[in-house]
């Protein structure tokens, strides 16, 4: 089992700013795989047997994308909607993700102070991930604090570059953690 | 005429051709017998623009030279090999007992033998041209009939080497000395004993075969791979030219030659080049060839004997037709085929011609005779297409529905609820993604070796002419749910679409489209669903290329995607305007057009747009808060 399998959603990755720039920062890592979902999947068509099979062969998860509608973008719930089949990920016999790891890493053109207790959102980043959370339980995983990213909109290329390179950092440690 | 006479004759050839032959066509009496009116109407006994049909004919037989180097392309040795028994056995005893009855006949008219087997030999063979054409034209090669004609017109055309070897050993030496005379000059083995002119020509044949094998391949391969387009051609001209050449001299058929090299060639790789390099001169010139037969009929001869002439004329024909009638018993053909099989048949051939010009120089007929069987020849010849017209008006009808179903493949149960014609590239995979998800599909080809394959592999398929009513009941259209139309003529697809729309309505017609214009014809004729079969892996095509230049994955796909959409949608919305503007232009005159507008339409239609908005990180909650 290798380390870190990161599931990168990014519908329109020439607009990206943010998350293109932390992909590079993860590219390349060792025993970090980074699975790009939109340019495997054009048309969603999923290969399940593919991708359970990869997420055996890590020993966590990322779901690394920006905040779309206050969740994921499609092609991820999909991916969860194909892949996390009854009898593996989940049931009495689903455990093949038990005890591994799941992180989200987002980024939100929201601010702090939006997804703030009190903000506009209304809803708190922890609260906005809760089915990603309880999927993680479901299949026996994990939930790792998420990654998070505030305010897309405003921002400068310095707060980016800082914020790639402490998600290369934090993605090392991941894969560190699980090793052992 | 003298100054310009070649482009005249051009002009005038192909302006009777241009009038004559589509109307024929169009009345029903076949291509074949429009060049023959047209030649007659402009020969010696019509209009006399042309007066020297001889040399025309000459140059025209070059297009039976051609038509036979296609048909020796078409032959592999493998196909060869599974047809050697309707060959061998149908054409032998044809060849045979036509000549023996034939031989009988001159005997008993008071013939010397020599003359009479040779007359007996040239006139067993029938005419390749004619009945191929026919065939071709009617769409009757798959059909049993079309078959055994064809085994037999190949054993025919094998048979002219042996007789050819034979008749120097049938001269007949007071006529001989005469013949000698002046037949001679292009022929270089004039001076040689009989025996060794057989010889000769054996060895020839023999060296053609070795050339081709290992001479001619390499040579094409080095051509081929300087890749200049039009010098193949000139190769493929100059091989065919270049071989009736040298028949000529060793007094050959350049027909004979051709069609060996042609054989030679059919298992190599450049066989489709050579095919469709050839296939237009070839055309052409057997129009050509049919004009000159038209005009060379003498209708001098004809109206000095009268009686004599008809009579030959309906004695040739009706032995031969008698003679085929019986073979076609025998060889277990149902009596509608037996009847296809002897009308396009009984006639003499383009190679009695031949025969007996080369008859007259070795001295074994006498040339009045020789004059006089010509003129019958080319009569039976004439009269084919109309026996055919009979055949099909007359004869067919009156044998009624009972036979009709014999000639294609027994369709047992049939109850697959969907049917495929045309069981192409396109048909097949549309079959296996079908039969894939458990589905039945019953596969209707004309091609017997499409089908022999399929069902090697197992599946329902038989073949006959998809355009038959008889055929699409018997293959269960009435209980089907869906018809494939997935045949590769353009305008058959659409007749075919209209019959099944007419007679069958609650059936749902798929077609295959070759481009907008014929989709817009196959809309018209009442197809519920069409694709256009090169569309889509173009656009896909598209789709790599933006994928190449830098587009993600997913945004390229969605901009093909909408591509699609907006050229079926505008497919769609044109149909109207096309009803009314483009109906009577040929497919591809309209594509041009068509392309004009479509593009007009293009432009400005995605630079605006070709970004997903939603995309575009503009969320309100981005912008708004904060
Ligand atoms: C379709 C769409 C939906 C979005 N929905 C939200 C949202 O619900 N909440 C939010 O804070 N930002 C939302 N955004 C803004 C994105 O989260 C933001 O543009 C993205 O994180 C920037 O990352 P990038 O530079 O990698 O594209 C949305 C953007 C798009 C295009």
């Amino acid at each position: 089992m290798t380390g870190v399998l990161i599931l990168f959603a990014h519908p329109n990755l020439e607009r990206s700013r943010v998350n293109r720039t932390m992909r590079d920062a993860v590219a390349g890592l060792e025993q970090v795989t980074v699975h790009d979902l939109y340019d495997a999947y054009p048309d969603f068509d999923i290969d399940v047997a593919a991708e359970q099979a990869r997420a055996e062969a890590h020993h966590s998860l990322v779901f690394h994308h920006p905040f779309y509608w206050y969740s994921c973008p499609a092609i991820l719930k999909e991916w969860m909607d194909l892949v996390l089949t009854h009898g593996w990920a989940y049931g009495q016999d689903g455990t093949a993700l038990s005890g591994k790891q799941l992180m989200s890493a987002v980024s939100t053109g929201g601010s702090v102070r939006a997804y703030a207790e009190g903000g506009s959102t209304r809803h708190t980043i922890t609260q906005f991930l809760a089915p990603f959370d309880q999927t993680a339980n479901l299949c026996g995983m994990n939930w790792q604090e998420p990654f998070v990213f505030h305010g897309t909109h405003d921002t400068n290329n310095e707060a980016i570059e800082q914020h790639a390179v402490a998600y290369r950092a934090r993605i090392e440690a991941l894969r560190d953690a699980g090793a052992t | 005429m003298d100054e310009h006479g070649f482009l005249f004759s051009a002009f005038v050839f192909l302006a009777a051709a241009v009038v004559v032959v589509p109307i024929a066509k169009r009345s029903g009496l076949g291509s074949v017998l429009g060049y023959l009116i047209a030649g007659v109407a402009i020969g010696p006994f019509g209009l006399t623009l042309i007066t020297n049909p001889e040399d025309i004919l000459h140059f025209a037989e070059f297009g039976v030279v051609m038509m036979l180097f296609l048909i020796g392309l078409e032959l592999e040795p493998r196909m060869l090999w599974r047809m050697r028994k309707p060959i061998a056995g149908l054409g032998g005893l044809q060849v045979a007992v036509t000549t023996g009855i034939l031989c009988t006949i001159g005997l008993a008219a008071g013939l010397a033998w020599q003359t009479s087997l040779a007359v007996g030999m040239a006139l067993a063979l029938s005419s390749t041209a004619i009945a191929l054409q026919t065939l071709n034209e009617k769409n009757l090669m798959g059909t049993g009939g079309g078959r055994s004609a064809f085994s037999v017109l190949l054993f025919q055309d094998i048979a002219v080497i042996p007789m050819l070897a034979l008749l120097p050993l049938l001269a007949i030496p007071a006529l001989a000395a005469a013949g000698g005379g002046d037949g001679h000059a292009e022929g270089a083995l004039a001076g040689l004993p009989g025996w060794l002119r057989a010889l000769v020509v054996l060895g020839s044949v023999v060296a053609i075969i070795l050339a081709g094998r290992f001479l001619i391949r390499p040579v094409m391969g080095f051509i081929a791979a300087s890749r200049i387009r039009e010098i193949f051609t000139a190769f493929a001209l100059f091989l065919v030219i270049g071989i009736a050449l040298l028949m000529q001299v060793i007094g050959l058929s350049p027909a004979l030659g051709t069609f060996l090299a042609g054989v030679v060639l059919a298992d190599s790789e450049y066989r489709h080049q050579l095919e469709t390099d050839i296939e237009p001169f070839k055309g052409l010139l057997l129009g050509l060839f049919f004009i000159s037969v038209g005009m060379s009929i003498d209708f001098d001869v004809a109206a000095a004997a009268p009686v004599i002439v008809t009579a030959l004329v309906l004695g040739l024909m009706a032995v031969k037709f008698v003679i085929l009638t019986g073979l076609g018993r025998a060889f277990g053909l149902p009596l509608s085929q037996i009847m296809l099989f002897a009308c396009v048949l009984a006639q003499g051939g383009e190679f009695a011609f031949v025969l007996f010009q080369f008859a007259v120089t070795e001295g074994a007929i006498p040339a009045p005779t020789a004059a006089l069987l010509t003129v019958v020849v080319a009569l039976s010849m004439a009269l084919t297409p109309i026996v055919i017209l009979l055949h099909d008006k007359v004869i067919q009808p009156r044998l009624g529905r009972r036979q009709q179903a014999d000639d294609m493949d027994p369709i047992e149960d049939g109850g697959h609820p969907v049917i495929i014609g045309g069981y192409g590239r396109v048909g097949q995979v549309i079959a296996r993604l079908l039969n894939a998800h458990g589905i039945g599909t019953t596969l209707l080809d004309h091609d017997p070796d499409q089908i022999d394959m399929t069902r090697r592999y197992g599946s329902k398929s038989f073949y006959g002419d998809v355009m038959r009513l008889d055929l699409l009941r018997a293959a269960g259209v009435e209980r089907a749910r869906m018809f494939v139309v997935a045949i590769d003529d353009e305008e058959q697809a659409v007749e075919l679409t209209q019959l099944l729309k007419e007679h069958f309505p609650h059936l749902t017609v798929m077609a295959r489209a070759r481009n907008r214009p014929h989709a817009y014809a196959l809309m018209k004729a009442g197809a519920d669903i069409y694709r256009r079969e090169t569309f889509l892996s173009a656009v896909d095509m598209g789709e790599a290329a933006l994928r190449h230049l830098g587009f993600g994955a997913y945004r390229a796909r969605r901009a093909a995607r909408r591509f699609a959409r907006h050229d079926i949608d505008t497919l769609i919305d044109s149909f109207d305007i096309y009803e009314d503007e483009k109906a009577l232009m040929s497919f591809s005159r309209a594509r041009v057009d068509d392309l004009e507008q479509v593009m007009v339409q293009d432009a400005g239609q995605f630079h605006d747009d070709h970004e997903d908005s939603g995309f575009d990180g503009g969320h309100p909650d981005g912008k708004k808060t904060d």
